[in-house]
């Protein structure tokens, strides 16, 4: 009938059959160096922007860079554009109430470049903390990353809704989870406490 | 009515033409799942998804339970694939705590993924059957997934929350004669889903609905950050098993399922062909697996940490790629758990497919995005 299902097996062998580059295998033969590949995904960054990122870890397969909410923005293109990295997996909200502060960690990964199919990149930046939030309306702000990575859409918006993390330029900053007229504090944070716990 | 409405609702009152439709939330074949969408005629203008009414924060309350006690609960969110679900924990749990897993461990649990895969996998295209009025895809795959579920239930004891996944390994062993089994069970599952291309996937009412509906760009998979069969059916070559192996699925022959059209055809038609990947992984897997040994690193109950650490890890699961990020502050419990779900990914793409579409058509838009909503709500 259609001629689509003949040959399922074959009809879509990939054309890059040679593996995939293992770059961390270098991190195996020397296990006290930091593997090459990762080291020099997070030098590019530190090169660009110097003290305005840290770099949080360099371990196989991932790397995770920090920086502030002022230049998240800048930082995110520069990844985008000159490291190829192409979309967000999460966006991850945690709340530190020690530090008075609120982490937004993105994961990304990338499609195109084949090179870095196994990495992931973690840009994670921090928002100030009121001990009494009104989302949307108090200090907890960060940019929104979602003119950089579209993918990150309903990632913010549920960090918005469960830690109450405004991020100014998103363009649909609405509720997603929970119910509409939801009045307590923002569920994620440290201070809701499940009852009977 | 609209002035009443809590903020969140867009019920707003468009046009004349414009007619807005609540589809939803009660669904027939799946959890619970609203899309507001407004409708010109037969045409979709705006689509705006609506989950959250199984949501059951399942992230905060595995910050109340250690390690080990967050495993019956983490799988809550796709029990049919509840291997695939705890696997990131669990994967992500064992850096954190600094244990080793057995080498038998590891092909059990290749076996385990593979098997719920299919489960799950079957699950979905019984329901993909009835949401397109085909009853015979509903009752086929319904059946025939008892064929999985019994070996599963012979592992784990359990036909669907298996919970066999531990930090450390797997619960138990397999039983005895298992391999021939399974062997035999799977062979006959195999020659069973090969016939649903008669009377399913070369079904031209199937292919009339599907074909050309929901196209997804290869361009716009990537952009919207899609995963799994969503983003294999627009021609994108990604499945984490082959590009960014996870215990043993390094040393086994891994095929990858691409299809170029990215229409709902594609989509429908990339999970049934992972299932027959799914069946060659099992056999390989069963071959190379050590005949004996211990299939678990035993913990105390209440382990503790290294110390404070985070940790990202991925598997591929039954919709895609499935990751789990967790922060450790060095305490017997997680400071945060993160689950980062391909069903959730792949919600972003369902209001750009379905705008321009007819209504007639979403149904098969809809679930060809392999979409699970208990999972995407947590």
């Amino acid at each position: 009938m259609s001629s689509d299902s003949e040959n399922p097996a074959t009809e879509a062998k990939p054309e890059e059959k040679p593996t995939p580059p293992k770059p961390a295998a270098k991190a195996e033969e020397k296990p006290e160096e930091l593997p090459a590949f990762e080291k020099g995904i997070s030098d590019k960054l530190v090169e660009k922007f110097g003290d305005k990122v840290q770099v949080d870890f360099v371990k196989e397969d991932r790397v995770g860079i920090k920086t502030s909410k002022e230049n998240v923005h800048d930082v995110a293109q520069f990844i985008r554009d000159d490291l190829h990295y192409d979309h967000a997996e999460s966006v991850t909200g945690v709340d530190f109430p020690a530090d008075n502060e609120i982490e937004v960690v993105y994961h990304l990964g990338s499609y195109t470049e084949s090179s870095l199919a196994r990495q992931v990149l973690t840009l994670a930046t921090r928002a100030p903390r009121e001990s009494n939030p009104i989302p949307g309306q108090d200090s907890t702000k960060l940019p929104s990353l979602r003119d950089v990575f579209y993918s990150v859409e309903f990632g913010e918006r549920e960090v918005f809704e469960m830690l109450g993390v405004y991020f100014d330029g998103h363009p649909d900053n609405r509720r997603l989870l929970l119910p509409e007229d939801w009045a307590d504090l923002p569920p994620l944070r440290k201070d809701f406490a499940i009852k009977g716990r | 009515m609209t002035d009443i409405m809590p903020p969140g609702l867009a019920l707003k009152k468009v046009d004349e033409r414009i007619m807005t439709l609540n589809v939803g939330p009660q669904h027939p074949g799946s959890g619970h799942m609203r899309i507001v969408v407004q409708i010109d005629g037969d045409y979709i203008v705006a689509c705006d998804p609506d989950p959250g009414y199984v949501h059951r924060g399942e992230e905060k309350m595995a910050e109340y339970r250690n390690y080990i006690t967050n495993v019956p609960h983490l799988e809550r969110p796709v029990i049919h694939d509840s291997c695939n679900v705890l696997y990131p924990y669990v994967l992500g749990a064992e850096e954190i705590l600094g244990i080793e897993v057995p080498e038998r461990a590891k092909y059990v649990r290749v076996i385990c993924s593979e098997l719920n895969r299919c489960i799950y996998t079957m699950y979905w295209l019984a329901i993909y059957g009835i949401f397109l009025g085909h009853s015979t895809m509903f009752m086929w795959p319904a059946g025939d997934r008892e064929l999985l579920i019994d070996l599963m239930e012979k592992v784990s004891g359990a036909r669907v929350t298996h919970a066999h996944f531990i930090p450390g390994g797997v619960r138990n062993d397999l039983p005895a004669n298992f391999e021939d089994v399974c062997l035999r069970q799977v062979n006959y599952f195999e020659k069973r889903i090969k016939e649903y291309a008669a009377v399913f996937y070369d079904n031209p009412i199937l292919i009339s609905r599907t074909r050309d509906t929901g196209v997804l760009t290869r361009e716009n998979a990537i952009r919207y950050g899609t995963t799994g069969s969503v983003l294999r059916a627009s021609g994108v070559d990604y499945d984490l098993r082959v590009k960014a192996p996870y215990d043993v699925y390094e040393e086994l022959d891994v095929h990858t399922n691409v299809l170029k059209e990215g229409d709902s055809y594609a989509r429908s038609k990339v999970p049934w062909l992972d299932m027959m990947e799914s069946c060659n992984i099992i056999r390989q897997a069963l071959q190379k697996m050590p005949k004996s040994g211990s299939v678990r690193t035993k913990l105390k109950p209440n382990p503790k940490t290294k110390g404070p650490a985070t940790v990202y890890k991925r598997v591929e699961s039954g919709r895609g790629s499935l990751g789990c990020y967790i922060v450790s502050d060095g305490k017997t419990e997680p400071y945060r758990v993160k689950m980062s779900v391909p069903s959730f990914r792949n919600l972003l793409a369902m209001p750009n497919l379905l705008i321009g579409e007819k209504l007639g058509n979403m149904p098969s838009v809809y679930w060809s995005l392999n979409y699970w909503p208990v999972e995407a709500d947590r």
